[in-house]
C-alpha cells in the first residue's frame, strides 16, 4: 500500500513529466517548423491544415518527375519530412498530370483545391504562391531590356506582361517592364529561376505574405457584383466602438472642442 | 545456421521492404511507394501506421478514408494476429538497435543499466505525445521519429536523419540497454498495448527447460520472459516483439511460436 506521501510524490513527477516534456516537445516541434516562408507541392492545404494532415509519407517527392520536390530536414526549419521546394533551384514546371498530388495519400495535397466547380482539377488553378518583383534589382526597371522571367513564365503573357514606359533618362527609348498578375499567377518560381540577377529580383512568396486584404467595408462602386455588397451587413471587427466612433467621428464635438 | 534462422529471415524482410522502398524512389518500381507511416502496394493498396493516424486524428485533421482504411487495416493485423512483430520484422530501427545491443555483449559494456529508467515511459511518451499533437496542432511523434528520419536517410539520402540514428545507437550501445526499443518508442509503446491478445504468441514448456538463461540473454523486452522455467504458458506480455531469437537460441525446445486463442490477462 502507498503512502500518501507516495501518491503524492507520484503525482507530482506525473506532472512535472508532462508539463516539462510536452512543453520541451511541443517547443521543439515548434522551433522545427518555424519558418512559414515556405512553398508547399500544388494543391496543398493551407499551411496550418497541411501540417496537421501531412503523413509525411514523401510519396509526392517521388512522384515528382523534376525533382523540384524535396522533403524537409532536421535544420531547414521546415517542419521536418514535409514536401516544400526552392523554386531559385528548381521550379515546378506544372505538369498537366499533377502527379505530387494525385499521389498524396492523407488529404493534405487535395486534388479539389484545383479544380473549379466542376471541371478537372486544372494545374493551372494552383496557387503554390505569388511572385513578386524587387524593383530596384530588375534589370527592365534600369531600363536595360530583360525579359528573362516574361519569357520564361509558362502562361506568358498572362501571368506575367510588359508594360511600356518611356525611359525618361534616355528619352528615346522605351522601358518593357514585367507586371505579375496575381489572379493568374500560380506561383510555380519558373520566373524566378529564369532571372538573371545575382539574387533573383522576381520571387515567389507564400500567398499570406504577398497579398494584402481591404477589407469588407471597401466596395468597388464600379463593379455590379461589389456594389450589391452595400445591403449586406458588413463583418464589424473586433471593437464595436471602434467602428461607430470611426463612423461618427466628424460628428464628434471632441473634434472641434480640441 | 540453425541458431539464427528467425534473425536472418528477419533481416531479408527488413531489408527487402528498403530495397523496395529504394527502388520506388529511384527506379519508379510501383510494388511499395512511401514510407512506414503511410504506404501503397502496387499503386493499390494503402497501408498506413495506425499510431501516425491517431496523432493527426488528435491533431485536428480528419485524414482522407485511404489512409483511415490503410490504419485501420494494419491495426487489425497487428491486433488480431502479430502482436507488436512490427518492431522486430518491419521496422529498420531494430536493425540499429539490435547491433547496438549484440556489440554490448560482445563488448562487455556493463549489463547493468547506467540509469535506471522505466519500461513503462514508452507509454507515458504516448500519451504525451496525443497532448502535443492536440495542443500544438501536429502530428508530435511523426515530427521527430527516428524510424522516418532513417527511412529517409536511406531512401532520399538525407543526412541529417543519420545523425539522430547515431544518437540513439549510442545511447543504446553505452547509456541504457535496449534503450530506443524497449523503453522509449511511443510506436513500440502502442504496439504493445494494442497487440498483447494477438494470435502468434511465443509458448513455453517448462518440462524441457532447463534453465540455462540463454533466452535471457538474448531477449531486449526481458521482463516478457518472467514466466520461463516456473510455468508453461504463451508469453502472454503485449511487450514481447514475436522476434523469435528466444526460440532459436533455446537448445532444449522450451520455446517455440504457437497460436493463442484464450483471452487470459
Amino acid at each position: 500500500m502507498a503512502t500518501r506521501r507516495k501518491v503524492i510524490q507520484r503525482m507530482f513527477e506525473g506532472a512535472v513529466f508532462l508539463g516539462g516534456g510536452g512543453l520541451i516537445w511541443g517547443g521543439a516541434i515548434k522551433a522545427n517548423s518555424k519558418s512559414d516562408y515556405v512553398l508547399r507541392p500544388p494543391g496543398a492545404l493551407k499551411e496550418k491544415q497541411f501540417l496537421k494532415a501531412c503523413i509525411k509519407c514523401g510519396q509526392c517527392v517521388e512522384a515528382c518527375p523534376y525533382d523540384t520536390l524535396k522533403l524537409a530536414e532536421p535544420g531547414d526549419g521546415i517542419a521536418n519530412g514535409t514536401p516544400f521546394f526552392e523554386p531559385r533551384d528548381i521550379p515546378c514546371y506544372l505538369c498537366t498530370d499533377i502527379p505530387c498530388t494525385e499521389s498524396c495519400p492523407s488529404g493534405a495535397l487535395d486534388l479539389k483545391k484545383l479544380t473549379k466547380e466542376e471541371e478537372k482539377p486544372d494545374i493551372l488553378n494552383t496557387k503554390i504562391g505569388l511572385a513578386v518583383i524587387h524593383k530596384e534589382s530588375c534589370l527592365a526597371y534600369w531600363g536595360i531590356r530583360c525579359e528573362a522571367c516574361y519569357r520564361a513564365c509558362p502562361l506568358i503573357n498572362k501571368a506575367i506582361t510588359l508594360d511600356f514606359e518611356v525611359n525618361e533618362r534616355t528619352g528615346k527609348h522605351a522601358k518593357l517592364l514585367p507586371i505579375v498578375h496575381s489572379d493568374v499567377c500560380t506561383g510555380c518560381g519558373v520566373c524566378e529561376q529564369a532571372c538573371v540577377a545575382e539574387k533573383a529580383a522576381i520571387f515567389v512568396l507564400p500567398l499570406d505574405k504577398s497579398t494584402g486584404e481591404v477589407g469588407d467595408h471597401y466596395i468597388k462602386s464600379w463593379e455590379k457584383d461589389d456594389e450589391n455588397r452595400i445591403n449586406e451587413d458588413v463583418k464589424t471587427g473586433d471593437d464595436e466602438k471602434d467602428v461607430k466612433s470611426a463612423i461618427d467621428y466628424l460628428n464628434d464635438d471632441d473634434l472641434i472642442e480640441d | 545456421m540453425k541458431k539464427y534462422r528467425f534473425l536472418i529471415l528477419r533481416r531479408i524482410i527488413q531489408l527487402s521492404i528498403l530495397f523496395l522502398f529504394l527502388g520506388g524512389n529511384y527506379f519508379g518500381w510501383e510494388v511499395l511507394r512511401g514510407n512506414y507511416s503511410s504506404a501503397i502496394i502496387v499503386d493499390s493498396l494503402h497501408l498506413s501506421d495506425p499510431y501516425a493516424v491517431l496523432q493527426i486524428l488528435a491533431s485536428g485533421f480528419i485524414t482522407s478514408s485511404s489512409v483511415l482504411m490503410g490504419a485501420l487495416l494494419i491495426f487489425l493485423i497487428y491486433v488480431l494476429i502479430g502482436g507488436r512483430l512490427f518492431c522486430s520484422w518491419i521496422c529498420p530501427m531494430n536493425i540499429v538497435t539490435d547491433l547496438a545491443f549484440r556489440l554490448r555483449k560482445i563488448f562487455k559494456i556493463e549489463t547493468e543499466a547506467k540509469v535506471s529508467v522505466s519500461r513503462n515511459l514508452r507509454y507515458y511518451i504516448l500519451a504525451l505525445s496525443l497532448i502535443v499533437s492536440a495542443t500544438f496542432g501536429m502530428a508530435a511523434f511523426e515530427i521527430i521519429s527516428p524510424i522516418s528520419m532513417l527511412h529517409r536517410a536511406i531512401i532520399f539520402g538525407s543526412g541529417a536523419g543519420w545523425s539522430i540514428v547515431a544518437i540513439i545507437f549510442f545511447v543504446d550501445l553505452f547509456i541504457l540497454k535496449a534503450g530506443w526499443c524497449g523503453h522509449i518508442c511511443p510506436l513500440g509503446g502502442f504496439y504493445s498495448l494494442v497487440g498483447k491478445q494477438a494470435v502468434i504468441k511465443v509458448k513455453h514448456d517448462k518440462e524441457k527447460c532447463t534453465n540455462c538463461m540463454d533466452c535471457f540473454d538474448v531477449c531486449v523486452e526481458e521482463p516478457v520472459l518472467a514466466i520461463v522455467g516456473k510455468e508453461s504458458d504463451f508469453i502472454r506480455s503485449g511487450a514481447c516483439t514475436n522476434c523469435g531469437r528466444c526460440i532459436e537460441v533455446c537448445n532444449d525446445n522450451a520455446l517455440k511460436y504457437s497460436l493463442k486463442f484464450d483471452l487470459k490477462k
